[in-house]
């Protein structure tokens, strides 16, 4: 423990996306002084990416929405999976936490009236997603950013210095969290990516908002970040994931070239008007409506095109069916022998709206296209295909706290699980993070002044531990580079336990990550502990064979096709699996999985649907009184 | 397609450095961050590089390509000619930190300075009311990535180090014309746009404009206004008089309270 | 300069001023050369004091001609500057000097091509020091609007001198020689020049908040916006038509050619 920084505050939080500003936000509105430690630069995580919207039921477009409706939608897109009690506080919460942004500077685009303007996006029954052209993620994040700023400045007049009741610890790693014998939280225990050199934060509450896993995936379109760290800090700290088995692969990602492969093709270009087709020029997505959706969505093409201006009196085109049925659908065509030379199908606005239209409503799409493929989307149709994209499952959570089963551990955003059950809805993360990125840091507020004085400690055998853990790979001699193994983790996931998956292939899967287990132990980097890229992936790797171990174990034993998660072996869904989370949490160096019950919906809630709508999810037994 | 392409590094760290050669492996459709990842995951597994979405959203993996300010995931080999060496250093504003990674500290301090954006305290949240006309001048601002590769190109602080400590660069001066062009913000940055970030050293040679990757025309739309809008203040007794008569209400705002620089 | 800029303690050290491998020097070069051709033409005419007349052509760069000296027929009236014994165009042409001077464009070209600063974008100034325009003398460049305004007035006369220019030798209407053309055709490109100014952009509208508020404005600023766009272009169109415009008439004025009548 030679160079070791110390630092120490009420409440850390973990990873700088739009749930960790929120979170920090809330923490130290309530006096707590914050840290916000995230591995990249401060206004870089990953929720810049996203593009579509964020879904809110403001009803500033159709009136006749509220916020029944939304919970209505996000039960039916996660397959009535989901933690009722987070969706029900995520669609009464979620227009408090867009209006907000606005009194933090956001500039969303307008309706004529001069209100949030919001559009269609798939699952969504009214146009619902307050949107930024399309880089909503980015108004997100730049906004929190500069609402943090704010508050500094705030303390600056106060205190005479910006940082004294919130810090950001930009591109820091967290390795490990500390617990004390009570197995209670202490802190957090982490390196800087410049210098190499080792910090602790001692901390009695952290805030875990590390984002997802697609990292793991080899097509994705997920970021370098999206190692599970949070997944696997939580459950190394004695938490609990759920759900992992639930990924979500977004039905248009990028194709060609081969480079960017992976990359996201904003749903907005379907919710804006763009249609589907596969090699014969047919608007396939209308072979594939499944019956829970069957009076939900139009039959004929011309339907669906009066949707768009009149969507009262006509059901909406099915190329905006959830995303799941969306990415099944053209793998099917593809694997059907009707795919696009690279192996995708066609996604064409060009012939939909004018040139001039595409370039306003979507130009980040227009420039991704001219810039990395050289195609002009106004003129000619996209080649897209499915990317792993969002994972529903994550750390356990208590939905009105974003408390985890561990004391002082609290999580929100992709990293926790629960809030989309089995798939989530485009435009349901974002709001999903400010509205429980702020229960967190309040939960952690709340949970700091509980303690009074009594913090736990952090014991210097534990900080020993996690530096010895931390620079192993220093150590060994003659191991392998980690970018092998990372480029094979990724190359078994995808295909074994990818978009679709049996039995035999998820066994083969969960026997190559014991061999990649072994030989991560002895990888070897090169060079210094400044700014090493190899060995950051070293440290990372052991994170996403923890949790890729999960969504294996979880996938493999989850006999029903769901969401997120299908198997072809058991290809229906099944009401009885319904009932049933599958828990996962760490044991020795791997992972270990339970099966553990939901808890039945609330009366009050269950009224809102329809008893035929509910026969098609739920058991007989379930049903409320008086409808069989 | 495929072939091998010559490349040159700079690796090192603020104590010295150097280009080092580079052969690789180039297909299809590559850019090229792409290449510096290969050159990670054979020759060079050290080589430190910031990169994130690798689509152009994120502004970490800004670099300089043959000498001119760019984001290596946006920069495609295809620009190249096969037989051309292609060098690639780390930003030359900032102080290096290892490879290709600038300590890029300096956007974030002066971000700090700018006054935040203060609503009108008796509008509550929901209430907000913008027409669209109103918020686009401002929107084209908010693409920005900081990717601060205006801020790496603008000559006032690339070449004159001692610039930094009063002139924040075009992608600051673009932030506060951002906030005096938002419809419901209540404060009046003009002065300290001029003592506390330098808005006078800019002489509008637009190399910031040149080299935004989200295709801001940050001088034109940004600067100059600010620029005319100061004079207005600050240069035109004409219209100070003017304003007297209250012809120009629009501009009822307060002065900020002073922040480091002052 | 070698311990500040791009050499400074702390950044990367490459050693080069810049790793550009295109001819990044073309462009201030040429600005450089037009420029320097163009002031010392200006600078010929504007102290030469003659050939500035052939009915019904006047040089832009004698109009208005305000002195009782000015050549017969060239001038307002017969002129009210009686004290003036020099060229009369320097009593007018420092006008256009200060307005192009101080004008947005011309201050990137002459910044980039004359006082390298910088040369090209990403390539290293030659100077240690660089304060930008918050002295005297640069600092009036804030004042630009007022030269601007002043531009308008000199384009009003200069398109009566267009218009009159519809007219015979004898002072009769019906006329229209190559010069008229000349004389129009400058006139179009000055005001497309100034109105595509920025200054004159943020006077229509720039400057106002709510655009919705005012409908009118944005109307006009959206369209001042269209032509600030090609502000650079007017800014040469403009240079060219006011150098031939001249040169046109001295070549009539000193009896070289004569005009091209159309009737
Ligand atoms: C291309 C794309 C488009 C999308 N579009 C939409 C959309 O339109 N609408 C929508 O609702 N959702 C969308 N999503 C999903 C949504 O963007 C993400 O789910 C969401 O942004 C996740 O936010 P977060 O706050 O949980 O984490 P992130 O924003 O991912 O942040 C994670 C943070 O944790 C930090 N971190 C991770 N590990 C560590 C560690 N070990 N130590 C320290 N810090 C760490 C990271 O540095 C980062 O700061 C999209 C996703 C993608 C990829
Ligand atoms: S226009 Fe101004 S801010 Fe932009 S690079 Fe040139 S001097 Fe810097
Ligand atoms: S304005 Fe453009 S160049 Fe400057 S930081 Fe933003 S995106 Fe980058
Ligand atoms: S990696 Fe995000 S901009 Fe290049
Ligand atoms: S004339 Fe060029 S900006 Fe005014």
């Amino acid at each position: 423990m030679t160079d070791l920084e110390r630092h120490s505050y009420d409440v850390v939080v973990i990873g700088a996306g739009g749930a960790g500003l929120r979170a920090a936000i809330e923490a130290r509105s309530h006096g707590k002084r914050t840290a916000i430690v995230c591995k990249s630069l401060f206004g870089k995580a990953h929720t810049v990416m996203a593009e579509g919207g964020i879904a809110a039921a403001m009803g500033n477009v159709n009136s006749k929405d509220n916020w029944q409706v939304h919970f209505r939608d996000t039960m039916r897109g996660g397959k009535f999976l989901n933690s009722w009690r987070m969706a029900e506080l995520h669609a009464k919460e979620a227009p408090q936490r867009v209006w907000e942004l606005e009194t933090y500077g956001a500039l969303f685009d307008r309706t004529p009236e001069g209100k949030i303007s919001q559009r269609n996006f798939g699952g969504h029954e009214y146009p619902r997603l307050a949107h930024v052209g399309d880089r909503t993620g980015l108004e997100l994040i730049r906004t929190l950013q500069q609402k943090i700023v704010s508050l500094q400045q705030e303390d600056f007049h106060a205190t005479g210095d910006y940082e004294s009741h919130i810090k950001v610890f930009a591109e820091c790693t967290i390795t490990r969290l500390l617990t004390d014998e009570s197995g209670a939280i202490a802190g957090a225990y982490g390196y800087f990516r410049e210098t190499g050199d080792f910090v602790l934060f001692e901390s009695p509450a952290v805030v875990l908002a590390t984002g997802g896993i697609g990292k793991s995936f080899k097509v994705t379109s997920n970021s370098w970040e999206y190692t599970g760290d949070g997944h696997a800090l939580a459950m190394r700290a004695g938490g609990s994931t759920l759900n992992m088995e639930f990924i979500q692969f977004h039905p248009t990602g990028m194709v060609w070239p081969p480079s960017v492969k992976g990359i996201l093709v904003t749903e907005s270009v379907r919710g804006d008007g763009g249609v589907l087709t596969n090699s014969e020029g047919t608007r396939f997505m209308f072979d594939y409506i499944p019956d829970v959706f069957k009076d939900k969505y139009a039959t004929t093409p011309e339907e669906g095109d009066r949707w768009y201006t009149d969507p009262d009196n006509n059901r909406r085109p099915p190329e905006l069916l959830p995303r799941d049925e969306v990415a099944r659908a053209i793998n099917s065509e593809v694997k059907a022998g009707r795919g696009t030379p690279h192996g995708g199908v066609y996604l064409d606005v060009s012939s939909r709206l004018p040139a001039e239209t595409i370039r306003k409503k979507l130009p980040s799409m227009y420039h991704q296209f001219k810039e990395l493929a050289d195609v002009d989307i106004t003129a000619v149709p996209m080649e897209v295909g499915p990317t792993c994209h969002y994972v529903m499952g994550g750390v356990e959570v208590e939905p009105d706290t974003g408390s985890a089963k561990v004391p002082g551990l609290f999580a929100a955003g992709e990293v926790s699980g629960g809030m989309h059950g089995s798939n989530r809805l485009g435009g349901n993360s974002l709001s999903d993070l400010l509205v429980f990125g702020r229960r967190a840091g309040l939960g952690a507020a709340e949970y700091v002044e509980s303690l009074g004085e009594s913090r736990p400690q952090v014991t210097d055998a534990m900080v020993a531990a996690a530096e010895l853990e931390a620079l192993a790979p220093f150590t060994t001699e003659g191991g392998e580079n980690p970018y092998t193994i990372h480029s094979e983790l990724q190359e078994s996931m995808n295909d074994l336990v990818g978009i679709i998956r049996t039995q035999a292939e998820v066994e083969q899967a969960l026997e190559r990550l014991e061999g990649f287990k072994a030989r991560v132990a002895h990888v070897t980097v090169k060079g210094g502990r400044a700014f090493n890229p190899g060995w950051h992936l070293a440290l990372d790797l052991k994170n996403m064979l923890l949790v890729s171990e999960c969504v294996a174990r979880a996938a493999l034993e989850r006999q029903e096709s769901r969401g997120g998660h299908t198997r072809e072996d058991y290809p229906v869904m099944s009401p009885e699996w319904r009932q049933v989370n599958i828990v996962c949490r760490a044991d020795g160096d791997g992972a270990a999985i339970v099966r553990q019950p939901l808890v039945p919906m609330r009366e009050d809630l269950l009224d809102l649907f329809d008893v035929d709508e509910l026969k098609k999810y739920l058991t007989e037994a379930e049903l409320p009184k008086g409808a069989h | 397609m495929g072939y091998k392409a010559r490349f040159k590094v700079w690796r090192g760290d603020k104590s010295g450095g150097g280009l080092e050669d580079f052969s690789v492996d180039v297909n299809e459709g590559e850019v090229v961050l792409d290449i510096v990842h290969r050159l990670q995951a054979t020759d060079a597994p050290d080589l430190a590089v910031r990169w994130n979405c690798k689509a152009g959203k994120c502004g970490s993996c800004s670099a300089e390509i043959n000498g001119r300010p760019r984001l290596m995931c946006m920069t495609r080999m295809s620009t190249f000619a096969e037989d051309e060496t292609i060098t690639i250093t780390p930003m030359r504003t900032f102080p290096v930190i290892r490879d290709l990674v600038t300590d890029v500290s300096y956007n974030y301090e002066k971000a700090r300075m700018v006054p935040a954006f203060s609503p009108p305290a008796d509008l509550e949240p929901g209430d907000y009311r913008m027409a669209q006309v109103d918020v686009e001048r401002s929107q084209e601002f908010r693409k920005c990535i900081e990717c601060f590769l205006c801020n790496d190109t603008c000559h006032a602080v690339r070449d004159h180090e001692e610039n930094k400590t009063s002139f924040s660069g075009p992608r600051f001066l673009m932030r506060i014309s951002e906030l005096d062009m938002h419809p419901l913000d209540t404060v009046d940055r003009r002065e300290v746009a001029v003592q506390e970030h330098g808005l006078g050293y800019c002489n509008i040679t637009k190399c910031c404009t040149d080299v935004c990757p989200e295709h801001i025309k940050i001088t034109d739309n940004a600067i100059i206004p600010l620029k005319e809008r100061v004079a207005d203040k600050k240069y035109d007794p004409i219209f100070s008089i003017a304003s007297l008569f209250g012809k120009t209400k629009e501009r009822a705002r307060r002065t900020p309270p002073p922040g480091k620089n002052a | 300069m070698a311990t500040t800029g791009i050499e400074s303690p702390g950044r990367a050290q490459i050693g080069v001023k810049t790793l550009r491998t295109d001819r990044w020097w073309i462009a201030p070069l040429l600005t450089f050369l037009a420029l320097t051709a163009f002031v010392v033409y200006s600078g010929w005419r504007v102290f030469s004091n003659q050939y500035y007349f052939a009915e019904p052509y006047i040089s832009v760069y004698y109009s208005p001609c305000i002195t009782t000296t000015c050549v017969p027929g060239s001038g307002f009236g017969d002129g009210f500057v009686s004290w003036w014994a020099l060229s009369p165009a320097l009593l007018t042409a420092w006008i256009p000097l200060a307005f192009r001077f101080t004008c947005y464009y011309y201050r990137k070209a002459y910044f980039r091509s004359f006082w390298l600063s910088p040369p090209a974008c990403a390539v290293a100034e030659p100077h240690g020091k660089y304060t930008g325009e918050r002295r005297l003398p640069l600092i009036l460049n804030n004042g630009h609007r007022y030269a601007f305004y002043l531009g308008l007035l000199l384009n009003v006369v200069l398109t009566w001198d267009a218009i009159i220019a519809f007219r015979n030798s004898e002072g009769q209407w019906g006329h229209m020689g190559l010069g008229t053309v000349i004389l129009v055709a400058n006139a179009v490109c000055l005001w497309m020049y100034s109105l595509s100014c920025h200054s004159c952009r943020n006077a229509v509208g720039g400057r106002i908040t709510h655009f919705s508020k005012h409908p009118l404005r944005y109307r006009m600023w959206t369209l001042i916006s269209k032509l600030n766009t090609r502000h650079m272009q007017w800014a040469w169109i403009s240079l060219c038509t006011v150098v031939l415009a001249d040169f046109y008439v001295y070549l009539l004025a000193s009896g070289r050619i004569s005009d091209l009548t159309f009737f």
